[in-house]
C-alpha cells in the first residue's frame, strides 16, 4: 500500500515560499492567481495492508516527525 | 572550572567556535558526538551548536530531535541543567518542544548572513544577566530558517513571562525586520529560564579585530 502525506504550513500561518511564488506568476502575467501556498509530498510504501493500520500508523509518523503540528497541517492519502 | 557540554550531529559546523569561545572564557569542553547516550557527568551547561544538522532535511533540526543523545539532553534539562542552542540548536530545541513556537523559511526567502543589532529586551535570566535591559548588542546572523512563529496565545505567554530575549534592532534601538520573526523576536527562553534559543551566533563575536566582542557578555552569564 503506498501512503502520501501532504504538509502545508497552517492557515493564518504565512507562507514565505508560496507568497514567492504568487509574485513570480503575477510578474509573468498569469492573473487570476488568489493565493499561492507551498507545501511537500511525503510518499510513503507501506507493507501493511490493513486500511485502519496504515492511516493510524502513518498519522503518528506524521505527529511525531513528518510534520510540525505547531505550524504545519497534513493530510494522509492512501491508494 | 565550568564543564560546557558542545552537541555535535552530522552537519554542525559551529561546534569548533563555541568549544573556542567558551575554552576562551576559561572553561573545559567536550564534544559529544550525537551517538553518544550520556552526557559528561561534570556537565555545567550544554550548548547545541550551529550549523545544518542532516542537512536541515524535511525542517530545520526535526530529524536531530531522534538522535540517542537527546533522551539524555531532555532529562539533563528537565532537571534544571542550562542548555542553550544557537541557531540549528535553537530550531532543534523548538522541533523537540524544549523551547515554544517553530522557526519558519526566511520572509525574503535568502540566506541572511551579516552583523545584526540586537536588542536586549529582557536581562532577568541567567544568559543575559551582563546585559543592560534595551542594551544593543552587534552579533552575526546567518540563517535560512529564522523566521520565529509563534501563535497569539504563546506569545502573550512569552511576553508575560519575560521569556523574549533578544529583538532585531537598528541603531536607534527601534526593532526592524530583518527575517519575518514575530514582533522581530531573535531568541527566547523557556519558562524556567534554562533552556534558551537565539538565531545569532555570539560565538562568533569574541574579538573586536574580528567585527564585535559583544558575544562574550552573552556567554559569560552562562558560566557565571
Amino acid at each position: 500500500m503506498t501512503a502520501i502525506v501532504n504538509i502545508f504550513l497552517k492557515e493564518g500561518v504565512l507562507d514565505p515560499q508560496g507568497k514567492a511564488i504568487h509574485h513570480a506568476l503575477d510578474a509573468m502575467n498569469f492573473e487570476g492567481v488568489q493565493d499561492v501556498r507551498m507545501g511537500k509530498q511525503i510518499v510513503l510504501k507501506l507493507t501493511s495492508t490493513n486500511r485502519d493500520e496504515a492511516i493510524k500508523e502513518v498519522t503518528q509518523m506524521a505527529e511525531e516527525i513528518l510534520a510540525n503540528t505547531v505550524i504545519e497541517d497534513y493530510k494522509i492519502e492512501l491508494l | 572550572m565550568k564543564h560546557v557540554a558542545i552537541l555535535q550531529f552530522p552537519g554542525t559546523n559551529c561546534d569548533l567556535d563555541t568549544k573556542y569561545a567558551f575554552e576562551k572564557l576559561g572553561c573545559s569542553t567536550t564534544i559529544v558526538w550525537h551517538k553518544e547516550e550520556k552526557l559528561p557527568q561534570e556537565t555545567d551547561l550544554l550548548v547545541i551548536a550551529g550549523g545544518f544538522s542532516y542537512g536541515d532535511y524535511l525542517r530545520s533540526g526535526a530529524i536531530a530531535k531522534f538522535s540517542p543523545i537527546m533522551k539524555d539532553v531532555l532529562t539533563f534539562a528537565d532537571k534544571g541543567g542550562e542548555v542553550l542552542g544557537i541557531c540549528n540548536g535553537f530550531q532543534i530545541l523548538t522541533e523537540v518542544g524544549l523551547l515554544p513556537g517553530a522557526l519558519k523559511r526566511n520572509i525574503g526567502l535568502h540566506f541572511i548572513s551579516k552583523f545584526q543589532t540586537l536588542k536586549v529586551v529582557n536581562n532577568s535570566n541567567s544568559f543575559l544577566q551582563k546585559c543592560e535591559k534595551d542594551e544593543l548588542l552587534n552579533i552575526p546572523i546567518a540563517h535560512a530558517d529564522g523566521n520565529y512563529y509563534i501563535d497569539e496565545e504563546g506569545y502573550n505567554e512569552l511576553e508575560a513571562n519575560q521569556q523574549i530575549l533578544l529583538q532585531y534592532s537598528n541603531e536607534k534601538a527601534e526593532t526592524v525586520i530583518v527575517n519575518g520573526s514575530v514582533n522581530s523576536i531573535a531568541g527566547i527562553c523557556n519558562k524556567n529560564k534554562n533552556v534558551f534559543g537565539l538565531m545569532p551566533h555570539p560565538e562568533r563575536a569574541l574579538e573586536t579585530i574580528l567585527g564585535s566582542d559583544d558575544g562574550i557578555k552573552m556567554l559569560e552569564g552562562l558560566i557565571a
